[in-house]
């Protein structure tokens, strides 16, 4: 089973205008990362899909996650494969340019069909718009639904009706009342 | 006997109208709403019918969306694990298990062997009982109102009694720690386990008996829902439902994790992908799941079930990310973890194999008939719980 | 012929139907609320205190409220007030106490979790289901006098258990007491050492009894 740099140098070499890097994980697990960059990730996933060598055809886990500090999204993709079944994922992740207006990355769904659903979650989810997927609407979250809940950064609007109980001066001495939800839909929301 | 006096299936192909976005009239569209004793939950099909077939079918689900990974963020590792147990709530030890595999993946963290034997024999009583309660809800769905669903689950009753005399609880476990579980199964538990087992083989002979013959069930879900091997793999298909179309793709196998090596079990496989054979996939599975557990029961050593040097407060992995997955009764569930040191972790993610194996819920229904879009449905096995996390 | 596997599975449900009659491993229902059955002494459903005795439930609480239990509960169903004054626990050392400990048993998922963090073995889970209230808020939370419960009632629902805490914490206490002695009898005898080179000051300066270890402890000494 190559390593991840042996594969960045292949898959260089394979597309020499893409950008891919190893995103080197610490700790024990020693599960490492291609960062692929947006614009040639569909046909370095294709590429990855039909190597005889690798035949990574089935895409297990695709998980958004919210970088707050980087400032961007990050669209996460676990790949084995069940031709060749010995070997850990090939892990590959794309970046967006930023949390408010770039948020647009390709959609692996042409790829792999797994993707369908997990996808439209991390846009539910993230508020990651994935190009050319076949229905990209909300599947977790209720359509008129504002906002993505999984951000690091996001607040929960304090509208819901509840009663008093005896607990409650308690916990709003601990956790203060949330803030009021902003005004207007954040930018990525779709139209 | 034959299915032979039964009419054929209508397959799909020419009689299936291309649904486009003009008005038709004739086309009725209802929705199997969330409030449906066949949905195995609060699960909801806006199904477009064409006379009774079905020509379009969206899966709408969320009902049950409690925002577990938001929750494993703010939650320290050891925290989240009782809400592991309400993901697949049949299924508690094995998601447990999952969790654990992933922390201890990511953190470095060692198994005593006797935990290990421990949890091997717990997922497979836990198979046990899934696969049981699918039998019989699938039973329930086509509508045998009731008999192989009691049955069914009078025999689950006796995994649940085991695992409640263990770890305090029938469904929501709670047992597996970071480096082991969390106590040990006296030996008079593991003498009930083996009772247990060995009488298993005989209530799978009634059953199988009862049902596995019955043409009415053969009519009704021979060649009902193909699914090809090709458009499983490429939809990341996991569990019984893959390997009856095929493909043998088990994580006991391919992984080896645990001490699933040690174990001569065999991975059944099915000819045609339908219905039917996703049915009769998870009896075999069964079978050999009390040949692991005879297996187990005999073997497990004597020793700790926690590694020493395991901590239960104060788990703090290191920085760092992985992915840990094991074979679940429903399909491949896995946790993705990134540790950014602190007590809780930055990303918790649980990739729920239901969710994943829903994909294709379209594909397979169209061109039957409602009736089958239930029977389609059962044979998938989903929990919401573990769909909408 | 056609027909033959319902006719086998209708002998199945026939078989299951007649044995239901005289045979208890095909009829297993129990007439709940006449007849119960026996819970598994490992049974967990909530939470509960334990006191040392009954006659005064708040006083011998083996909680010292240390919080990890608060902090540890996922829910965060435990709500803690540690007291301003200390009293004097089951081995005389003086330790705080909860002023106030209410749990939200409409909240908490009976994970055992704060029984497992517990250093006092101070909170241990109760077999408590038939607790439906009329009042939907104010009923559920608990708080430390309907939470307190005393070690003999420990022992009936989890014999097993509570003897182990029982011998380990009598075992603690034992070892605590041997080290006390241990150290007042050193404590006595650098004092004497102290007074003698006190009483004689042309001899040449001893070294400060402090330097010296103290010797094994006296089988049966007094302190």
């Amino acid at each position: 089973m190559e390593t991840a740099e042996q594969l960045r140098d292949r898959l260089q070499a394979q597309f020499p205008a893409a950008e891919i890097a190893v995103v080197p994980n610490p700790g024990p697990a020693a599960q490492h990362s291609l960062l692929l960059g947006a614009a040639h990730a569909r046909a370095v996933a294709l590429f990855l899909r039909d190597d005889p060598a690798l035949a990574l055809d089935y895409c297990s886990n695709v998980t958004g996650v919210d970088w707050l500090q980087a400032g961007y999204l990050e669209a996460v993709y676990h790949l084995f494969s069940m031709a060749r079944p010995q070997g850990g994922p090939v892990v590959i992740r794309l970046r967006t340019g930023n949390r408010t207006d770039q948020v647009t990355l390709p959609s692996l769904t042409p790829v792999w069909r797994s993707c369908e659903f997990q996808e439209r979650e991390a846009f539910d989810l993230f508020g990651i718009r994935f190009a050319d997927h076949p229905d990209l609407r909300r599947i977790l979250m209720w359509d008129e639904f504002v906002d993505h809940p999984m951000r690091k950064d996001y607040v929960e609007p304090d509208d819901y009706e509840w009663e008093p109980t005896a607990h409650h001066e308690v916990l709003a001495k601990a956790r203060p009342p949330a803030p009021a939800p902003p005004s207007g839909p954040p930018e990525g929301t779709p139209p | 006997m034959s299915a032979s006096a039964f009419p054929p299936p209508v397959p799909p192909g020419p009689q299936v109208r291309a649904v486009t976005d003009e008005f038709h009239g004739d086309l009725l569209e209802i929705s199997m709403g969330p409030h449906h004793p066949s949905t195995h939950g609060v699960f909801r099909m806006q199904a477009t019918l064409d006379g009774e077939t079905v020509v379009k079918l969206k899966p709408v689900f969320g009902y049950l969306h409690r925002n577990h990974e938001k929750l494993g963020e703010n939650t320290s590792y050891l925290g989240s694990m009782p809400y592991t147990d309400r993901l697949d709530y049949f299924c508690a030890m094995t998601n447990n298990w999952a969790y654990a595999l992933s922390a201890e993946k990511l953190a470095g963290q060692a198994v005593p062997e006797r935990a290990e034997y421990l949890r091997v024999i717990l997922a497979e009583l836990t198979r046990l009982l899934n696969h049981t309660c699918l039998a019989g809800f699938l039973l329930q769905d086509t509508g045998a109102s009731g008999t192989p669903l009691m049955y069914a689950f009078r025999e689950r009753e006796k995994i649940l009694d085991l695992f409640e005399s263990l770890s305090g609880s029938r469904m929501m476990c709670n047992f597996q720690r970071f480096g082991g579980c969390r106590t040990d199964a006296p030996a008079d538990w593991l003498a009930r386990a083996g009772q247990l087992v060995d009488g298993y083989g005989a209530f799978l002979d009634e059953f199988e008996a009862l049902i596995t013959g019955n043409e009415i069930l053969l009519a009704r879900t021979q060649g009902v829902g193909r699914l090809s091997a090709a458009l499983a793999v490429s939809a990341g298909v996991t569990g019984p439902m893959l390997r009856a179309t095929g493909v043998a793709y088990d994580l006991r196998k391919v992984d080896g994790y645990g001490i699933y090596p040690r174990f001569d079990f065999r991975v059944p496989l099915g000819d045609h992908g339908d219905t039917y054979d996703r049915y009769m996939i998870r009896v075999l599975e069964m079978r050999e799941s009390i040949k692991i557990l005879h297996a187990a029961l005999r073997e497990i050593p004597a020793g700790p079930v926690m590694d020493p040097k395991a901590k239960l407060r104060g788990f703090r992995p290191k920085p760092g990310e992985a992915y840990g997955r094991i074979e679940g009764p429903k399909g491949e569930i896995g946790f993705y973890l990134i540790s950014d040191g602190g007590a809780n972790p930055y990303r918790y993610r649980v990739r729920p194999p239901s969710l994943v194996n829903l994909t294709i819920l379209e594909d397979l229904c169209l061109g039957h008939t409602l009736a089958d879009t239930v029977v389609i449905l059962g044979s998938i096995d989903i929990v919401l719980g573990e769909v909408d996390r | 012929m056609l027909g033959s596997g319902l006719l086998q599975g209708l002998a199945v449900t026939a078989k299951n139907f007649v044995g239901s009659f005289h045979d208890p491993a095909r009829l297993t229902t129990t007439e709940y609320p006449e007849v119960r059955t026996k819970l598994p002494e490992n049974y967990r459903n909530f939470p509960f205190l334990v006191s040392e005795n009954a006659e005064d439930p708040m006083g011998t609480l083996r909680c010292v409220a240390c919080q990890i239990c608060e902090k540890e509960c996922p829910p965060q169903c435990i709500l803690i007030e540690k007291s301003k004054d200390k009293k004097p626990d089951a081995a005389g050392k003086l330790q705080l106490y909860p002023a106030v400990f209410d749990i939200d048993i409409s909240v908490c998922m009976s994970c055992q979790i704060c029984v497992e963090v517990c250093p006092f073995d101070a909170i241990k889970m109760d077999q408590v289901f038939e607790i439906a209230t009329g009042e939907r808020f104010n009923a559920l939370l608990l708080d430390r006098h309907g939470l307190a419960k005393p070690n003999s009632y420990y022992h009936q629902i989890h014999p097993a258990e509570a003897a182990e805490v029982d011998a380990r914490l009598a075992a603690e206490r034992q070892a605590a007491e041997e080290k006390a002695r241990a150290a007042a009898a050193a404590k006595t005898a650098a004092a004497a050492a102290k007074a003698v080179a006190a009483a004689a000051p042309a001899a040449p300066p001893v070294p400060p009894p402090s330097a010296a270890p103290p010797g094994p402890p006296n089988p049966g000494g007094s302190a």
